[in-house]
């Protein structure tokens, strides 16, 4: 009998607290709300940069879809998606893939979401792309940029969408651009964090450079520094003893600006051309202390290059974003309302082709494939990766600082059409780059 | 039968249990099961060191190891999990054996520091890997089991049907191992080492071994790890975090007993799980507060209060 | 030659830093054998408040250098704060525990404290670049260096004199030494240990507060700088000895000089400088450079 209730106390335990909470706690949804988990960074290093204005683009769609308030083209589909309010589940992407696939598979089983519009780092896309799949979860990707989601890890996805240009378009746009503004550009170098965005960002640019420019050297001292170091001495120095007039870099957040505090006590930026692929996150943040006449991207036409776009849905979407944070909003907040965006269009689509009725979710993924649809700033076309991946105008131009308003704004913006610097569909991205980039159409 | 050993038989009722539970545990319990597994098992062997007097602030290294290992062969076209998690658990345990060599001469902090600096160094490597993915890692397929290949739900159960298995047979290996004399000696290496060393044994080799132990161990988890995922990249896999993690799990579960471990990787995730969903922007305050109270008020970790409870019913009431 | 000339600074600069950022993790860890993972919290306190306060102060008419006390003090205010209260609120409640429990409990109070930051701070980050612009900078051939990063030269210099000096030449430093070599002959000998750990905590936290707090006018003080100066921090630590200031001085120099020469001839391998050396030291002479003797225990 002892013996039973000592043995038992382990039993009891690895089991019953097993059990308890795993038999009890059901998923319970209410019917008529549609349950929008939202990822995306609410600490640590991307929260500032790219997390929290994704986080307060998507508020503001979700919030003018419930109150059906959404300018035109959204203006007479009524409230909600398809009619259903969004019941939003904002929670933090911090931690890795490992925990993101597990807190995944919580929102989903434990919690009852319906669908997912997040995720900014491209790692966490790779490892939730296979379980979202597995799990058969609608899940819009609005940022993560690595064009290996769709090349690799899943080819022929179903439930697994991204609503804007992958990195391949940035490097290409700003080789480019480059070849159309600075002709006579001696050579290259980069400075990139060393990791797997850096990474990508510089072999991408390289290798449009070497096919569109491939008389212009590229340096073998391209600068690879830890991500979040935060002190570049070294680095600004060994830029400044280069040969290569052209600095390419894809730093953001925290080390961006760090990176232009030293630069610019070193006048680095009077002596070298520096080419920023994400910079956008930083520049209405910096105000005066932005370094100008840099050449600029921001991964598409979002953010600063969308300041001018004249269109009732992006002038309401900056207003009301300006009142609410104060603060205009940058690239992430444009492609995370873009992501919540789509999901506003596919349902409703779907449920227009449903004779009104709520639609499933295999219908609404027969509304999103393959369709068009009005961004913010842009038309979205998804006809990359058998419709599951968008493809959109990409921009690049030259920053300088606006004094009579007292802002920084782009000039010299060159537009380039998305077939022109995506690869056709089919196709992939690093192959395409190495090939010549044959289909191109510019 | 003079003896029985209760916790053997706690173990036995415990699996049994869960295997039996498997078939109707809920998705997310499953998971949150399978990876209090895979993290229970690595702290198994972190208890093992802990009995010597030993912590080891770096185990992320063999936990990473046995993942990246099992997952580099499935990029190589195997996908057999017993295959794959064997491969995982043999080579970190063959680093474990190959390290040991040095680590061995070290105690208390030094030791646990050392191991945290090896753990950082395969954190470099992996990063500036690109072939790896660097730090997004690389997703894993779903594996097979002997030639059975599951498919949508029945993967997880699948896997934890095995990882419970393997973890059980694990669980009692090491229960009997302690019990042995040469599994005995750790408490005599911690209170004494040189009169250890008069009595005939070698206090090096002795905490040798259970480097290998608990280095095979946590490959094993590393390798579970990776195949319930899915995915490996560094940060959640060989960053010092993570062995902050295991050390967490170890005194959140006390050293007294080998199941406890397991009870104390349950309770982690389930603090964690749920800090994130209710606190989305604080979960790290959370977690921080409840390891601090732990430590604070429960020195012995959880298993301490189930022997405070069995003590109160056993005193007579006067 | 211009390359030999910026290996050597921008090493000196990087050296300097990584010291100014080791130095207090070592001090506690020597005295009172704590690998004190706060210290990353420290070092975030101490540039989220020097940013704050160096703001105010720029925001006032008053004269343009008093800036660098706004840093001082705040280094100040952080570190007494910290060091009290965590000394007296809690590690003082775990010394009679074993060393990895206090290790553990520094961890789980280093992920509190990230989070209180946020709830004091936000996930806005701030800027305190006005000292840096203060000082102007120098021009050599193609060159050019600001010297409030040069200042960190001189920073770690004063500093690491401060400490050895006050060690080997001050009675207090005597009492310390004692202290460090044996704790319960010491407290036999009428050394009054609890005031000696109070101290040196305080110490150790205002060096760490310290580190952030002049360093934040050169970078954006923003979530997530804390982890990344732990590792670092730790990283130099184990190459000089753990508890060795002289140890941290080598250290700090041997990475930072090897780091900038790796940045100016082999960028690709910047990466692994760091983890190089310290897999060779590790190699070689595990306890580090210049670790102190360890008796053993019979």
């Amino acid at each position: 009998m002892n013996i039973m209730k000592r043995s038992g106390r382990v039993a009891l335990l690895a089991t019953g607290l097993a059990a308890a909470i795993g038999f009890t706690a059901g998923a319970a949804t209410a019917a008529e709300t549609v349950v929008m988990a939202v990822p995306t960074f609410l600490t640590g290093a991307g929260a500032p940069a790219f997390g929290v204005p994704a986080r307060n683009g998507a508020e503001v769609i979700i919030e003018a879809i419930n109150k059906g308030t959404l300018p035109a083209p959204y203006d007479k589909s009524g409230k909600g998606l398809a009619g259903r309010q969004i019941e939003a589940l904002i929670y933090d992407e911090s931690g890795g893939g490992v925990k993101q696939v597990a807190e995944f598979r919580n929102k989903v089983q434990k919690q009852g979401v319906d669908l997912f519009v997040g995720y900014i780092s491209s790692g966490t896309c790779a490892a939730i792309t296979p379980v979202a799949e597995e799990l058969k979860m609608l899940t819009i990707f609005p940022i993560c940029g690595t064009p290996r989601i769709f090349e690799e890890i899943n080819t022929t996805p179903k439930y697994v969408f991204r609503t804007m240009g992958h990195a391949t378009a940035d490097g290409v746009a700003e080789a480019l651009y480059v070849k159309a503004n600075m002709a006579d550009v001696k050579g290259y170098t980069g400075i990139n964090q060393n990791y797997a965005w850096g990474q990508d960002s510089w072999r991408d640019f390289d290798l449009a450079m070497k096919q569109l420019m491939p008389a212009v050297p590229a340096s073998d001292k391209a600068q690879w520094p830890k991500i979040f170091s935060g002190q570049y001495g070294a680095e600004i120095s060994a830029l400044m003893l280069s040969e290569e007039p052209l600095v390419h870099s894809s730093l953001w957040g925290g080390d961006l600006e760090a990176f232009i505090f030293q630069g610019s006590a070193r006048g680095l930026f009077r002596k070298k051309k520096l080419l920023f692929s994400v910079a956008d996150t930083s520049v209405y943040r910096l105000g005066k202390k932005v370094p100008t006449g840099v050449i600029l991207g921001a991964r598409g036409p979002y953010g600063i290059f969308a300041a001018n776009v004249d269109t009732p849905l992006n002038n309401w979407f900056r207003k009301v974003y300006i009142d609410r944070y104060s603060t205009p909003p940058v690239g992430g907040s444009y492609q995370a309302a873009q992501g919540v965006l789509a999901a506003k269009f596919a349902y409703d689509k779907a449920a227009a082709a449903n004779g009104g009725k709520f639609p499933s979710t295999d219908q609404v993924i027969a509304a999103l494939e393959g369709a068009t649809y009005q961004g913010i700033a842009a038309e979205v076309h998804m006809n990359r990766s058998n419709g599951h991946q968008a493809a959109t105008i990409h921009q690049i131009g030259i920053l300088e600082w606006d004094k009579d308003a007292g802002e920084p704004i782009m000039t010299k913006v060159a537009t380039f059409p998305a077939d022109c610097v995506m690869p056709p569909p089919g196709v992939n991205g690093t192959e395409w780059l190495k090939g010549g980039m044959k289909g191109a159409k510019c | 039968m003079r003896h029985i050993d209760k916790t053997v038989v706690g173990l036995t009722i415990a699996f049994l249990a869960l295997l039996f539970a498997d078939f109707f545990m809920a998705e997310w319990m499953r998971f949150i099961g399978l990876q209090s597994l895979a993290r229970g098992t690595v702290a198994l062997g972190l208890l093992v060191l802990w009995r010597t007097g030993l912590v080891s602030f770096g185990h992320a290294l063999y936990f990473g190891f046995g993942a990246y290992a099992a997952a580099m062969l499935t990029l190589l076209g195997y996908h057999d999990a017993f295959f794959l998690v064997f491969a995982g658990t043999l080579i970190a345990g063959l680093l474990a054996f190959l390290l040991g060599f040095l680590l061995r001469r070290y105690r208390a902090i030094f030791f646990a520091l050392l191991n945290m600096a090896f753990s950082m160094i395969l954190y470099g490597v992996i990063v500036k890997t690109e072939a790896l993915g660097s730090t997004d890692g690389f997703s894993v397929l779903a594996p097979t089991f002997l030639g059975y290949a599951p498919e949508g739900e029945a993967v997880q159960t699948t896997l934890f049907l095995f990882t419970l298995v393997f973890t059980y047979l694990i669980t009692l290996g090491v229960h009997l191992y302690l019990k042995t004399t040469l599994g005995g000696m750790s408490m005599a290496v911690r209170e004494n080492e040189i009169r250890v060393e008069y009595l005939g044994y070698s206090a090096e080799k002795v905490i040798h071994f259970k480097y290998v132990l608990s280095g095979l161990v946590a490959g094993f988890g590393g390798a579970i790890m990776a195949l319930a995922i899915g995915q490996v990249d560094p940060d959640s896999m060989a960053n010092w975090t993570v062995s902050g993690e295991f050390v967490f799990i170890t005194i959140l579960s006390g050293i007294g007993n080998v199941a406890a471990t397991f009870v104390g990787a349950l309770v982690f995730e389930l603090i964690r799980t749920y800090a994130f969903e209710y606190a989305p922007q604080f979960w790290q305050f959370i977690l921080g507060g409840s390891l601090l109270a732990i430590i604070m008020f429960l020195p012995d970790g959880i298993w301490s209060v189930l022997s405070r409870l069995r003590k109160a019913e056993k005193a007579p009431s006067p | 030659m211009l390359t030999l000339i910026a290996i050597l600074v921008d090493g000196l600069i990087y050296s300097s830093y990584l010291f100014m950022v080791a130095v207090g993790l070592t001090v506690i860890f020597g005295v009172m054998k704590i690998l004190n993972v706060t210290h990353g919290s420290f070092y975030a306190f101490g540039a989220y408040m020097s940013a704050t306060l160096v703001g105010i102060y720029y925001q006032t008419d008053l004269p343009e250098f008093g800036g660098f006390l706004a840093i001082f003090g705040a280094a100040l205010v952080v570190g007494l704060f910290f060091g009290v209260v965590l000394e007296r609120g809690l590690l003082r409640f775990l010394y009679h525990r074993d060393e990895h429990t206090i290790v553990l409990a520094t961890f789980a109070m280093f992920l509190v404290l990230e989070d209180v930051l946020l709830m004091i701070w936000g996930t806005d980050p701030y800027y305190a670049t006005e000292p840096m612009g203060l000082l102007g900078f120098i021009d050599y051939e193609a060159l050019s260096y600001d010297l409030y990063r040069l200042s960190f030269i001189a920073l770690a210099i004063v500093v690491g004199l401060g400490l050895w000096l006050g060690l080997t030449r001050t009675k207090w430093g005597k009492i310390l030494l004692a202290v460090i070599f044996d704790r319960e002959i010491s407290q036999a000998m009428g050394i009054n240990v609890t005031v000696v750990f109070l101290v040196t905590f305080v110490i150790g936290s205002i060096l760490g507060a310290l580190g952030g707090a002049y360093i934040a006018p050169t970078i954006s003080v923003s979530p997530g700088i804390g982890v990344e100066v732990i590792v670092l921090a730790f990283a130099v630590v184990v190459i000089g000895g753990m508890g060795s200031i002289p140890g941290a001085m080598i250290g700090s120099l041997l990475v930072g000089i090897s780091r900038a020469a790796a940045v100016h001839k082999f960028p690709e391998i910047e990466l692994f400088v760091i983890y190089a050396i310290m897999a060779a030291v590790l190699a070689f002479r595990p306890e580090g450079l210049f670790a102190p003797a360890q008796a053993r225990k019979i």
